[in-house]
């Protein structure tokens, strides 16, 4: 059995808006439009999307906190709004802007307090606790209260305390969300380490695509509240086209751009100093071979597909599609 | 970075740390949750303990003007609505004490809108009790209990002097009549917050019901008219709060004609309010469901 299942997963809003003086009307908003997913047990999954792709409303369906309309979705094979305690128990839920800690207590307190919350015995509390002290440095302000704590501080903070009893799944909303480079890398070193335990499964939403690259193995996009692609990092790239380029340095412009097989030219920089070639069906030494015979070579460099540019022209291609998803009520 | 694998999984046996107060092993049930719940918002609160103990004390001033507005009104008159001050007070002994502590318990509901912007609901929802303990635990107002300690002063002085013919029965209302006020009180103060689950700024509106009833139920019910006694002593059941028990523990015949056995049933009434509001919380949560926010 998979641990999350979705089927047909929808979310609708009504909202009122302005329509004149004083008259408001009704409208239907689409946040989550059909979602069919399934994700196994010790799976980590990246969850990304556009502002307003629907990514949030979804963890917060499958977090109990709101109900489908309509659809269903089923975390550990509960209903999460009809079950929502039952659910909880098995459940972790980092909000990156909402905070689970009690922010006048030192941070020990809160640990203490969510062990009574979730019923945990003293001994797994204290062994789980101590890992985390271990892996996410906690110790230095574990008798600091949570207002004063800097936001990577507090972020270990959730993150440890989504995990003291023993989840099954944790579910991470925008964790890297406003922190610094070192308290990123902390976070994401810590969420593979549990990864690759292997017995926690991971949903993970994200702005931050670098997240992602080191995580989750299988992305998820949704835009328009709808699923675009579902599959590994690599399969995005070659689904949409992402290719990598060899950028060639050369002593002097050509006199005509030249033309290789299978890696057509990109761009021309720095006076015709700089070309850009796609590798397509060509190898990086085809292409060398192949600039050699025109021109003298001062630098070779290769880069690889950028996941930022791959996504954007992604959600570029599902907007010009038409997601129209706002839709006057009758 | 030896055996990760122990941060997670429930069946996982895992050798007890030490250090903890408890003994390794047990395991904490939901009213030791509760409990802890309200031990932390204690804690919090004494992080700030000058402003604690001034809020303290600032804190009874409007219940003590409550009962020195009837003290300056029996000044001028010598019956208000056709009662003496002795009986007066019994009415504002029992209207104070279960308001006060209706508000320390539960007033803080009202609040509710900004524990939806905060996101507080939401992380009190992913958490395996029930939302509305969780909520008014995490935010009760201690400073309150100032109130409360002088609104029983108050109710235990007015019964005290008021000469009432004891007797069994009676001992058992003066007990029953305050606490289903405090039901009675919190059900109120429920109900109209949850209208801001559909209706955002729906405070104003709670206000006028909460502090209105309040207010209301310090006087005796005959000194009000028409429509509005109509609708806030039986429409909205106030007057089973503090004027129909007076009469019973009084012994005193309602000078509005309805049988004696009314004041030794209100405290019933409380019961009513109380099934209302947990409707009215159902239906509330799962229209936030519906929406979100």
């Amino acid at each position: 059995m998979s641990v999350i299942e979705m089927s047909g997963l929808r979310k609708e809003f009504t909202v009122r808006v302005k329509a004149g003086r004083l008259r408001r009307e009704k409208r239907t908003v689409t946040a989550v439009d059909g979602i069919d997913l399934r994700v196994e047990r010790g799976e980590m999954l990246g969850y990304i999307g556009p502002n307003g792709a629907g990514k949030s409303t979804t963890l917060k369906m499958l977090t109990g906190v709101l109900m489908p309309s309509p659809g269903e979705a089923r975390v550990c094979g509960l209903r999460p709004v009809a079950e929502r305690t039952r659910l909880a128990m098995r459940i972790g839920v980092v909000f990156g802007q909402r905070s689970q800690l009690w922010w006048d207590l030192p941070l020990r307190d809160s640990f203490e307090l969510l062990r009574h919350v979730y019923r945990v015995p003293a001994g797994e509390h204290g062994a789980r606790l101590a890992r985390c002290r271990g892996l996410l440095d906690l110790d230095e302000f574990l008798d600091t209260p949570v207002r004063q704590l800097s936001l990577g501080q507090r972020m270990r903070g959730e993150l440890t305390a989504a995990l003291l009893h023993g989840p099954e799944v944790l579910f991470l909303d925008e964790p890297t969300i406003g922190l610094d480079v070192v308290s990123k890398q902390a976070v994401r070193g810590f969420l593979a380490e549990l990864g690759r335990a292997g017995d926690t499964t991971l949903v993970l939403t994200t702005h931050d695509l670098a997240d992602i690259e080191r995580l989750c193995h299988r992305l998820v996009v949704i835009d328009h509240g709808r699923v675009v692609h579902d599959g590994s990092i690599a399969a995005l790239h070659s689904r949409y086209g992402s290719r990598r380029m060899v950028v060639a340095e050369l002593d002097a412009a050509l006199p005509r751009p030249p033309e290789l097989p299978g890696a057509p030219l990109q761009r021309v920089e720095a006076d015709g100093h700089r070309l850009v070639f796609a590798l397509e069906s060509a190898t990086v030494a085809e292409v060398v071979a192949g600039l050699a015979g025109l021109a003298t070579l001062r630098d070779i460099a290769i880069v690889e597909p950028d996941i930022e540019e791959v996504v954007a022209r992604l959600y570029r291609m599902t907007a010009e599609a038409g997601g129209a998803t706002v839709t006057g009520a009758p | 970075m030896a055996e990760p694998g122990t941060l997670t999984g429930p069946t996982r046996v895992v050798p007890p740390s030490g250090g903890g107060p408890e003994p390794a092993g047990r395991t904490p049930g939901v009213l030791g949750a509760y409990r802890a719940l309200l031990g932390a918002q204690a804690r919090s609160q004494a992080a700030y303990r000058a402003s604690f103990l001034v809020d303290l004390f600032g804190n009874v001033g409007a219940t003590v003007f409550d009962v020195v507005t009837v003290l300056v009104l029996f000044g001028v008159t010598r019956e208000l609505g056709g009662f003496t001050l002795h009986e007066t007070l019994v009415i504002v002994g029992l209207s104070s004490f279960a308001f006060a502590a209706a508000d320390l318990l539960v007033g803080n509901i009202e609040r509710l809108p900004r524990y939806v912007r905060t996101g507080l609901f939401d992380a009190v929802l992913v958490r395996p009790l029930a939302a509305l303990p969780q909520l008014l635990l995490m935010d009760l107002p201690l400073r309150k209990v100032s109130r409360v300690v002088f609104g029983l002063g108050v109710l235990v002085a007015s019964v005290g002097s008021a000469g009432i013919h004891w007797t069994a029965g009676r001992v058992a209302l003066v007990v029953v009549a305050p606490l289903a006020g405090l039901v009675f009180f919190g059900s109120v103060f429920v109900t109209t917050a949850t209208v801001s689950f559909y209706w955002i700024d729906s405070g104003e509106l709670a206000n006028s019901v909460t502090y209105g009833g309040r207010d209301f139920t310090s006087y005796p019910v005959t000194v009000y008219g028409g429509w509005f006694r109509a609708l806030f002593a039986y429409g909205l059941g106030f007057a089973f709060v503090s004027y129909h028990p007076a009469l019973a523990l009084l012994g005193r015949a309602d000078p509005l004609g309805l049988p004696g056995w009314v004041g030794w049933v209100a405290p019933g009434v409380a019961l009513v309010a109380a099934a209302i509001a947990a409707l009215a919380w159902r239906v509330g949560i799962r229209h936030y469901r519906s929406t979100g926010s």
